[in-house]
């Protein structure tokens, strides 16, 4: 089946039509944040499979409360805060452990530094590194799997800020940490990406 | 006395601030910091730009991230839900 919907039909028109029953508009819904729900899940429970299950309760959950949602948060607040509910629960049934480790630096530069702190190799912008690269797969895909291969809690943090573009203070809210906290794992996220894109254009990922 | 502004920072460092500098979370002191080693340092700059451009790529539709299975389950969950009702 097709989602027959483009991106720039928005959540609000797709909610309309799904109260009308139109099932292309929740194929088009769930093709939009189904990836995001199942990333976001997987930062509370303990496999691939249970962030699976998470993630589909919470399309129940949308299916049986769409009628009651008011509109005052956006469509992808408020299905993020079903999907926190239901993994917080999953997640404390597992004994998930949160891992956030301020302290420790990240090593994706390791090495790239001389003793006095300067790059040892210039760095070139991505644009002329494309040009010169023999890898074929666009950038974005290349983000998108660097951000893939990331640990939690970088992927859930990565994926909020970065890709969902959601600010800072909400992401801490959600994944219940402080905003500094973000910060620190959002840098080493970004940090560890840039240098996994780097080394896949150059051909070593 | 010399001002604490006055020192300046290595690549090593300005690669940690980064970040922060983009989520406009540095302090003012950071940030003019950084900005003057940015200035005079090409290679922490093509690296903020990575930085940005991982960050703008990040954010852009990636397209066929749902398989076609996922999706027909979901649609599936979807007829099941609906189904009674009708
Ligand atoms: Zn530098």
């Amino acid at each position: 089946m097709g989602v027959e919907y483009p991106w720039f039909v928005d959540d609000a028109e797709l909610l309309q039509r799904l109260l009308a029953g139109d099932e292309t508009a929740f194929a088009a819904l769930v093709t939009r944040y189904h990836p995001m729900l199942v990333r976001v899940a997987r930062y509370y429970v303990n496999s691939e499979a249970s962030a699976e299950d998470v993630a589909q309760d919470t399309w129940i959950a949308v299916l049986r409360g769409v009628d009651r949602f008011e509109g005052r948060s956006s469509f992808k607040t408020w299905l993020l805060r079903i999907l926190v509910n239901r993994a917080r629960s999953t997640g404390t049934k597992e004994h998930r452990a949160i891992p956030v480790d301020p302290t420790s630096t990240s090593s994706a530069l390791a090495g790239r530094f001389d003793e006095g702190g300067a790059w040892r190799e210039p760095v070139v912008p991505f644009t002329d590194v494309i040009e010169d690269s023999m890898v074929n797969k666009p950038v974005v895909r290349l983000v998108h799997e660097a951000i893939s291969r990331l640990g939690e809690p970088q992927q859930a943090v990565v994926t909020l800020r970065d890709v969902e573009g959601l600010p800072t203070t909400e992401v801490a809210e959600l994944l219940e940490l402080s905003v500094a906290n973000v910060r620190v794992i959002l840098h080493r996220a970004r940090t560890k990406v840039r240098a996994d894109v780097e080394a896949s254009l150059r051909g070593g990922g | 006395m010399m001002k604490l502004t006055t020192y300046s920072i290595v690549c090593r460092d300005a690669v940690e601030l980064v970040s922060d500098y983009l989520e406009g979370a540095l302090s003012r002191r950071d940030s003019r910091r950084l900005e003057k080693h940015l200035k005079g340092c090409p290679n922490c700059s093509a690296y903020l730009e990575q930085i940005r451009d991982t960050i703008a790529v990040a954010g852009e539709v990636s397209p066929n991230d749902l398989s076609p299975e996922a999706l027909s389950d979901l649609v599936d969950l979807y007829r099941r839900f609906r189904s009674p009702l009708e």
